[in-house]
């Protein structure tokens, strides 16, 4: 299919003492090699559920329910936990917002970095070390050589994750998947780091998959753009499309509620009424109705699915999507006239 | 009856539009202020090992004098270790300063026993970033609610229950939810508890340390909304504390930019977004994302390194060891903040 990434109506469901929960419905979406997709939403929107499903990681009680995640072909839904482990850090690498948990505290950072060298690669010893410490040039460390024998201890949080994605990208993965990268860290710190990261992503080629709740952060990186909210795909479409045109009322929402820098009034922010439902009440309909400013009686009963607004643009909405059918309706009778 | 109640049947109906801008500009020069901080310095002992005997100190706030008016909102912005809270903290006299002076309300706090204090913190009163952690799990809201009320005598039994629901109604939050617990809320609802926790008092200042960074953006706009709403209603006065910038500008009628330990930019939000004096600042502002995928094609501007230890500030200008303009007078002098409405601590300000 010449697509690196493919993920089909992926259903992920956790057990709990109050029965099994679906935390994430019905996503899907296609990612080529050299791209970069963000799943954008808010907290328990599930976008953290789905990027970790790719890696099976999902822990004792999480599955995957339905749907199909394809790698390089491969379809990884089917994969035995051997073949995963071999995947997991060399073709599909993953970097995490809390650098600190991610490493172990009592190993020099040189010899994190050497050990996935030497198990993916399988480099003798001193050429993993030239490897590890070529890599963490790249990334921007200064001093490597020196800084390779440090503990994460001795590390700033912005020196951590670059350490983080010298250890991502030191196998030259396909895919990096990247879940709230900088989140933790300070704004001028997360500019640099986002730098760094679309500059590696230029020299190696590797598509990347980028969960983040800041929209900031989307504009700055994203090719693609999926919005989640409550488990679900709200909204699929390419970074400018999104931020020009959004159709979703609540990607128009969610942008109109940002605090602009670029505007100097002081009015009242336009925020979202309510709060985003838990899984074990999950209305029905429309999972966004009763948020919804435009809601009419039909979002209430009655599921959307994600449908065409447009070229390569897909919209879960009965509202949206019926203005896009008047639309493709009055070009054909145009067409016919 | 009670103060609340006419405030909540006006609540939410005013428009907004007369808010701050010129008429705090006429406030400040006319009226006394509400907090004057005067070359304060807040240090923390470092602590490394078993035989500890204060090796060096942190220097998290040193030498930073900001005055405040009565109606105003100064936000304090800059990056974590840059010692913004530590200023709040300093201000409630949860911290004990150095050296330096608070006067809050025309009396000097800075040297107050906890008794002495206690009556101040009745007008001074603090919201944090994570609500949870300020609220006693196992105390029903409209406990924790009621009890400052009865122990300050500032109702009667009587109308404890009224002034309760008043308070919950003015938070945006239905009366029911005083039956119930702080784990049973979202992040949002707890700030709003917070939020009444924090107004119960009627104070005339409120220190708000990163009261929306913990919250998703949709949430954190409707709890922006609710502090300029409380603000009118109440005549509150807020240092707002944030590393983030849009959440600052929204609210502040003034901003303090603070790197390691100082205050390096003052000005009206307006003007300061307009035109930034400092480095720092304008870097700090570069590197804020933008929600728009077309400004990606600009050359960013970014500072490289990180912030230097506070324990051994650089010499000089602090920031220089980052500044792209840094020269040689910077590394060995260090600049003072300049006088007037928009101050800035630069050798070289930017035009």
């Amino acid at each position: 299919m010449g697509q690196l990434l493919e993920v089909e109506r992926l259903q992920v469901a956790f057990r709990t003492d109050q029965g099994e929960l679906i935390s994430v419905d019905e996503v899907s979406f296609e990612l080529g090699a050299g791209e970069t997709i963000a799943i954008v939403g808010e907290s328990g929107c599930g976008k953290s559920v789905t990027s970790l499903s790719i890696m099976g990681l999902l822990g004792a009680h999480g599955s995957v329910k339905q749907g199909d995640i394809r790698f390089n072909g491969e379809t990884l839904t089917d994969s035995s936990k051997d073949q995963l482990r071999r995947l997991r850090g060399s073709d599909i690498a993953m970097i995490f917002q809390e650098p600190m948990s991610s490493l172990n505290p009592v190993i020099p950072i040189g010899e994190q970095i050497e050990e996935s060298v030497r198990l993916h690669l399988k480099l003798p010893r001193k050429e993993a070390k030239a490897l590890a410490v070529e890599m963490l040039g790249k990334v921007g460390i200064p001093r490597p050589e020196a800084i390779s024998k440090e503990y994460p201890h001795a590390l700033s949080g912005g020196m951590r994750q670059r350490v983080m994605i010298a250890m991502a990208l030191v196998c030259q993965p396909k895919l990096l998947i990247a879940d709230e990268p900088t989140t933790a860290l300070d704004v001028t710190i997360q500019a640099q780091i986002l730098e760094l990261m679309k500059q590696l992503q230029a020299e190696s080629g590797a598509a990347i998959l980028l969960v983040t709740h800041d929209l900031g952060v989307v504009a700055e990186m994203a090719d693609q753009v999926i919005v989640m909210y409550a488990g679900q795909v709200v909204e699929a479409t390419d970074v400018y499309t999104l931020f020009r045109a959004p159709q979703h009322p609540y990607t128009q929402a969610l942008l109109k509620s940002i605090p602009r820098l670029d505007e100097h009034n002081r009015a009242r922010l336009p925020a979202i009424p309510g709060a985003v439902p838990s899984l074990q009440q999950m209305p029905a309909g429309c999972r966004f109705h009763p948020r919804c400013p435009a809601a009419s009686e039909r979002c209430e009963q009655e599921q959307p699915q994600l449908m065409s607004a447009g070229e390569g643009h897909r919209v879960r909405c009965w509202i949206a999507a019926s203005a896009e059918q008047e639309r493709v309706d009055y070009a054909a009778v145009e067409a016919t006239a | 009856m009670t103060k609340l109640e006419s405030l909540e049947t006006r609540h939410g109906k005013q428009p907004l539009e007369t808010r701050h801008g010129k008429q705090s500009l006429e406030t400040r020069q006319n009226k006394q202020p509400l907090l004057q901080v005067e070359r304060l310095k807040t240090y923390y002992p470092i602590r490394s090992g078993v035989f500890s005997n204060g090796s060096g100190r942190i220097k998290a706030v040193d030498d930073v004098s900001l005055t405040m008016y009565e109606g105003e909102t100064v936000g304090l912005v800059g990056e974590s270790g840059c010692g913004k809270s530590t200023i709040g903290r300093s201000i409630m006299r949860l911290e004990n300063p150095e050296s330096g002076r608070i006067i809050f309300d025309n009396e000097d706090i800075t040297r107050y026993s906890q008794r002495q204090l206690k009556p101040v913190r009745t007008r001074m009163q603090m919201i944090f970033q994570d609500p949870y952690a300020s609220l006693n799990p196992k105390i029903r809201i409209y406990d924790t609610l009621a009890e400052p009320l009865i122990v300050h005598k500032l109702a009667r039994r009587s109308e404890v229950q009224r002034e309760v629901d008043s308070l919950l109604n003015l938070v945006g939050l239905p009366r029911s939810s005083g039956s119930r617990y702080p784990h049973e809320f979202s992040g949002g609802q707890r700030q709003r508890i917070g939020i009444a926790r924090a107004i119960l008092f009627r104070p005339k200042l409120i220190v708000c340390d990163e009261p929306v960074s913990a919250l998703d953006v949709s949430i954190q706009a409707q709890i922006l909304n609710l502090l300029q709403d409380l603000q009118d209603e109440l005549k509150l006065t807020y240092l707002f504390i944030s590393h983030g910038i849009g959440a600052v500008k929204q609210i502040s009628t003034t901003i303090a930019v603070m790197y390691l330990g100082q205050i390096v930019e003052l000005a009206q939000t307006e003007e300061l977004f307009r035109n930034p004096k400092h480095p720092y600042t304008r870097l700090l502002l570069n590197a804020h994302p933008q929600p728009d995928p077309t400004l990606r094609m600009h050359k960013k501007m970014i500072i490289h390194g990180d912030m230097p230890s506070p324990a051994d500030p650089p010499a000089g200008c602090r920031f220089h060891t980052r500044c792209p303009y840094a020269q040689e007078r910077c590394r060995k002098e260090e600049p003072r903040m300049t006088a007037g409405r928009h101050a800035v601590a630069c050798h070289y300000p930017l035009a």
